[in-house]
């Protein structure tokens, strides 16, 4: 209690900081608006709630970290590449040539991954060099597979039509999948990758701002941006908001719902691999840390609803802050309550907004 | 995994029969559930070079003599994969099936709190040299027994420097504000728990007093606080993560506290990570290869590190962790325990232990009636220009603390 | 009941008593197996019968282990003293200090989970689908969060309990009958149960709420009730495993949300939603195929119970009574004509197919 008072005092004593923690929540919240963006597309198009959107950001920011560290990218270009692999990932190729020639070689194709995928495993557990260039064989073939459908193929086409809780079980499942994966092939230290640019401060240095904070939530914006526009404008845009209309009505007026679909998941995949690019650079990230993005993605879907873009942003920024607040007063331990409480409260407002309607209604 | 620790291990029970056939000494089983997978993997893995290397050098040096006849160790290994009912049934497994009669421990505080029940029931005697939470110590366990330092002296002479500082500044201990942030686990809960206790006693106050959540990434919230209420000393102990994301963070908020301490700096590698964000913050170790501690099995501290990187290569590059080190000291108390009880009655081999008084390439060992190290102080190291140098306390001291920090 | 069902429970009842003399090496194995069963059954209550598939009720598990060791603790000493003394002092249990704390700490939990099942039923249940099953985990995941940040409980410290006063091999089979007795009352209960007017109320929720509502049910009420007597159930167990666990802590063993949590949401789609035997035979295939990834993939063991969970729910959501009364419906007999006779010759044929 004395603690929570002084925390408030500090507040009133140096309104500054109320900016700074507002500055502060909104970087984070930018990021897991992304999230939930992606979260929203996925659901609202295809009625996938999908529980491994948080696994899918850390996968994005591992790609980044190992691509710096064993290439030598530069950790900025790491954001598009980890957008490109995530999108794979999730099954961009579904549907197209590629996908359709993979799709003829079924048996040689597993074969090979098979027995790469073996010499791989035998050689990171043997640890030398020979093998690890074995390895990155068996890395580059076993994705080919996993190109050969995606995750979209392999499990969400056979969730969409299903029951509400189904997609949330498999999805579930995905993610322990993912974070244990992670877990093996990077090991579960918690990793990121540092800029080394300088810092920005303001008001007696009480505001801090790093240049690499600042750039990764630019850039955050920039992608939102693009989607956007994307959706608005592009012909597989208007597809997949049509789609989300009314997939029956979409099918008979000749759209391709399936490509849709697939497009949708990777494009969410792609958009989560980029923030998770963005969040490496900034803070760090762990195998086991998806389920916190997971959540804020679901609290700020909830709270601002489907197909209210501007909502989730909103709702994402706000939530950043709100949580920056909340830790502020009453201790950062309480970080994931208070993002899981506002889910709470959130879900009873809507429950009590929905039974004022229905006395309406009677 | 588990197919490569029983090829390990029989491996190992081939050599040592081989070699014991050459020097005609017996052998005398110890039993240790450790972790190989899991999330303490890295750590088990050190222990076991631990064991390991100081089993080949005791018998290296004549093996364990009394009674006219001499004896070699050797272990039983078991993966607990880092879960405390595994562990727990494992011990069970080692003392039931494999009739094992005296046990190594196994890493970390929870797999020991897991453990120590069993062992007690059965009245084995267990040497570990991982589990530091003072909460093992209160439990009344006569068979358990820790050469390490209990948790909550990681940092207790971060406290008293700071409150000597205070005093070289013309003020006094009391005026020294304190800022804890450690992760809600049992072993961080400890570091706060002495940290808090030593502070009480130089009359300091606690001006901030965090628990960081597990899944921690960011602790702006905390650092912003800190910049507010300018405490005099800022403790943050979180595992790896814990370190890795306050000296990160501390370096990007330009956070000008005069004195910083952490745990886990060398495990979280901060000065490979964050370069000279890391510079000036102070490090609690068990034990450091630059003491000059010695005996007659390993030599100095600096011949054990020397020693160890020769027999495991894989070491070459980095520092030897302080795990390893008090995972070999281990076995040599036991050495120690059995020469004295010249006997193999695992009640007299207990009596033993419990009346050690040696000293080691890794310090002092002498047991207090709740089975932990007396005799062994932590150290504390800062990084200065990116080496690691013992400043704390005083009497091994190699290096003069920088205060205040430099903030870059 | 005919010779035939009586012989076959009669078997089964001897199996379970003499399975911990039979097999003393697998003493905490079996303990666990019936704990899942009992989450597994208790889980289909609401999620199979009722159609509420909720993602919280590890809550319960966890409030039960919270509730159970506080009780015994409190019957002897002062709580916030026996979990802050992290550093220095010794508390020790008496042999019946022990056995009541246990007794009522598991009987209290039963009966808290129970209540505060009303309190947050009465918000969730207003909640359908995907939304019950996200406000339920949100409730679960919040209370961990809390707990670990309440240093009265002893925060992420978590409890250790005094160890079982007798002999250890003794102290395991005692765990094992505190979880078989639970268990097999449970099963007698549920088997009551759904061939009342009651689980056909609660069937008639899941088939169609609205209509139920209009045929008179008092929907509300049913689910609250439904939902408290599960979770008296999954309080009991959650008790009993504080003391199988000795020393717990509140994010990794008790609200588990990710380990437990979903393990017994998959034991009863492995096995089959919405039947008697179903989460039985599931939970016990699930702790086999643990068991076995545990020992034999070690390291990918979690990839694998991933895996299991996709295929389980994408190609097999059915489970195996779902399957087998597809491929096999003579086993299942005249299961449409004779409502009655439904359940028990489920049960039989479900005998029959462990076999």
């Amino acid at each position: 209690m004395d603690q929570i008072a002084s925390n408030i005092g500090l507040l009133i004593d140096y309104p500054v900081v109320n900016l700074k923690i507002i500055i502060d929540g909104v970087m984070i919240g930018a990021l897991f608006a992304l999230a939930a963006y992606g979260l929203a597309l996925v659901w609202g198009v295809m009625n996938v709630k999908n529980l491994a959107q948080g696994d899918f950001v850390i996968g994005g920011g591992y790609v980044s970290w190992w691509l710096v560290k064993n290439v030598g990218l530069h950790p900025l270009l790491g954001v598009p590449a980890a957008f490109v692999v995530m999108a794979l990932l999730g099954g961009a190729l579904h549907g197209t040539p590629v996908h359709q020639w993979a799709r003829s070689q079924k048996k040689p194709m597993i074969i090979v991954s098979l027995v790469t995928g073996f010499v791989f495993i035998v050689a990171t557990y043997l640890g030398d060099s020979a093998g690890s260039i074995a390895g990155y064989a068996g890395m580059v073939l076993t994705i080919l597979l996993i190109i050969n459908g995606g995750i979209y193929n392999l499990v969400i086409s056979r969730v969409i039509e299903r029951d509400l809780f189904t997609s949330l079980l498999a999805t579930f499942g995905l993610a322990i999948m993912g974070a244990q994966i992670m877990n093996l092939l990077f090991g579960s230290d918690t990793q990121s990758l540092d800029l080394g640019y300088d810092t920005l401060y303001f008001a007696d240095g009480l505001i801090d701002i790093p240049i690499a904070k600042l750039i990764g939530v630019i850039m955050a914006a920039a992608l939102a941006t693009v989607v956007i526009i994307f959706m608005k404008r592009s012909r597989m845009g208007q597809a997949i908001r049509a789609t989300a209309q009314d997939a029956r009505a979409a099918r008979v007026l000749g759209i391709d719902t399936e490509k849709v679909y697939a497009f949708t998941f990777s494009l969410n995949a792609a958009i989560c691999g980029a923030a998770g690019a963005i969040i490496v650079m900034v803070w760090v990230i762990q195998p086991f840390y998806g389920i916190t993005y997971s959540v804020r993605a679901f609290v700020i879907v909830t709270a601002a609803g489907l197909g209210n873009l501007p909502g989730v942003i909103a709702a994402g920024l706000g939530i950043g802050a709100a949580e920056q607040y909340g830790s502020h007063v009453f201790g950062i331990g309480y970080q994931q309550a208070i993002a899981v409480m506002l889910l709470l409260a959130v879900l009873v407002f809507r429950l009590m907004q929905q039974k004022r309607n229905r006395q309406v209604l009677q | 995994m588990k197919l490569t620790s029983i090829t390990l291990a029989v491996g190992a029970m081939m050599a040592s029969t081989a070699i014991a056939s050459a020097a005609d000494c017996e052998t005398i089983t110890l039993g240790s559930a450790i972790s190989l997978t899991g999330k303490y993997a890295t750590n088990g893995v050190h222990a076991k070079n631990g064991y390991e290397f100081a089993i080949k050098k005791i018998d290296e040096a004549g093996g364990i003599k009394f009674g006219g006849k001499c004896y070699n160790f050797n272990v039983i290994y078991y993966d607990d994969e880092s879960k405390g009912d595994r562990g727990a049934t494992l011990a069970e497994r080692l003392i039931s099936q494999d009739k094992v009669q005296y046990m190594l421990g196994p890493y970390s505080s929870g797999l020991t709190k897991a453990i120590a029940p069993v062992t007690e029931k059965y009245g084995i005697p267990m040497v570990e040299a991982e589990g530091a939470s003072r909460s093992l110590f209160n439990k009344g366990y006569k068979y358990l027994f820790a050469v390490l330092s209990t948790s909550e002296q990681y940092l207790a002479s971060a406290v008293t420097l700071a409150g000597e500082k205070a005093v070289e500044g013309g003020k006094t201990a009391g005026d020294v504000k304190v800022a804890i942030a450690v992760e809600n686990d049992p072993f961080s809960l400890d570091i706060r728990a002495g940290v808090m206790e030593d502070a009480a006693k130089l009359g300091m106050k606690i001006v901030i007093d965090e628990k960081l959540p597990r899944d921690l990434s960011d602790m702006t919230a905390i650092l912003t606080k800190v910049k507010l209420v300018k405490p005099d000393l800022l403790v943050v102990s979180g595992h790896s993560k814990g370190a890795a994301t306050a000296v990160r963070q501390i370096g990007e908020q330009k956070i000008s506290t005069p004195m910083i301490a952490l745990t886990h700096c060398e495990a979280a590698d901060v000065t490979g990570n964050f370069g000279a964000a890391a510079n000036d913050i102070l490090c609690a170790t068990q034990w450091s290869e630059t003491l000059s501690y010695s005996d007659p099995i390993f030599g100095t501290a600096a011949e054990y590190e020397v020693q160890f990187k020769a027999a495991y290569p894989e070491y070459a590059s980095k520092k030897v962790p302080y795990q390893t080190a008090q995972a070999s000291a281990a076995v040599y108390v036991f050495k120690d325990a059995f020469e004295r009880a010249a006997s193999l009655d695992k009640e007299k081999v207990r009596d033993a232990i419990a009346a050690t008084d040696m000293k080691t390439f890794y310090g002092g060992i002498k047991f207090s009636e709740a089975g932990n190290n007396i005799a062994k102080p932590m150290v504390l190291r800062q990084i200065q220009d990116g080496a690691y140098n013992v400043v704390a306390p005083s009497a091994f001291a190699s290096h003069k603390v920088n205060w205040p920090r430099k903030t870059n | 009941m005919s010779v035939q069902k009586t012989g076959l429970y009669a078997a089964l009842l001897i199996f379970i008593v003499a399975s911990p003399f039979v097999f003393p090496t697998f003493g905490v194995q079996l303990g666990t197996l019936w704990l899942m069963i009992i989450v597994a059954m208790t889980w289909d209550m609401t999620g199979g019968q009722m159609g509420y598939n909720s993602l919280g009720n590890i809550f319960f598990y966890g409030t039960g282990m919270y509730v159970a060791a506080l009780i015994s603790i409190a019957l002897v000493y002062d709580v916030g003293e026996y979990t802050g003394a992290s550093g220095g002092g010794r508390y020790d249990f008496t042999d019946a200090q022990y056995f009541t704390g246990f007794v009522l700490g598991t009987i209290g939990a039963g009966i808290f989970c129970a209540l505060s099942a009303f309190v947050i039923g009465y918000v969730t249940f207003g909640l359908r689908g995907p939304y019950f099953a996200i406000g339920t985990l949100g409730v679960a995941i919040a209370a961990g969060e809390l707990v670990s940040n309440w240093d009265w409980v002893g925060g992420g410290q978590g409890i250790t309990l005094p160890v079982y006063p007798g002999d250890l091999d003794e102290g395991k089979i005692f765990i094992y009958f505190a979880y078989a007795i639970t268990g097999v009352l449970l099963f007698i209960f549920l088997n009551w149960l759904y061939k009342t007017r009651f689980g056909a109320a609660i069937n008639a929720i899941r088939d169609d709420e609205e209509k139920a509502e209009a045929m008179g049910v008092h929907t509300m009420r049913y689910k609250l009730v439904t939902w408290a007597m599960s979770a008296f159930f999954i309080g009991v167990a959650g008790g009993i495993s504080a003391f199988q666990l000795i020393s717990f802590e509140p994010l990794e063993s008790a609200y588990q949300t990710i380990n437990l949590g979903i393990f017994m949401v998959v034991c009863v789609l492995l096995g089959g939603k919405g039947t008697l035997w179903g989460p039985i035979i599931g939970a016990i295939l699930f702790q086999i195929f643990k068991e076995v990834t545990w020992n034999y993939f070690l390291g990918w063991q979690w990839v694998a119970l991933g895996a299991l969970i996709v295929v389980t729910v994408v190609y097999f959501q059915d489970g195996l009574m779902g399957w087998l009364r597809t491929t096999r419906p003579e086993w299942f007999g005249l299961t449409v004509d004779e409502r009655d006779d439904d359940a028990p010759q489920t049960a039989a044929a479900a005998g029959e197919g462990a076999k």
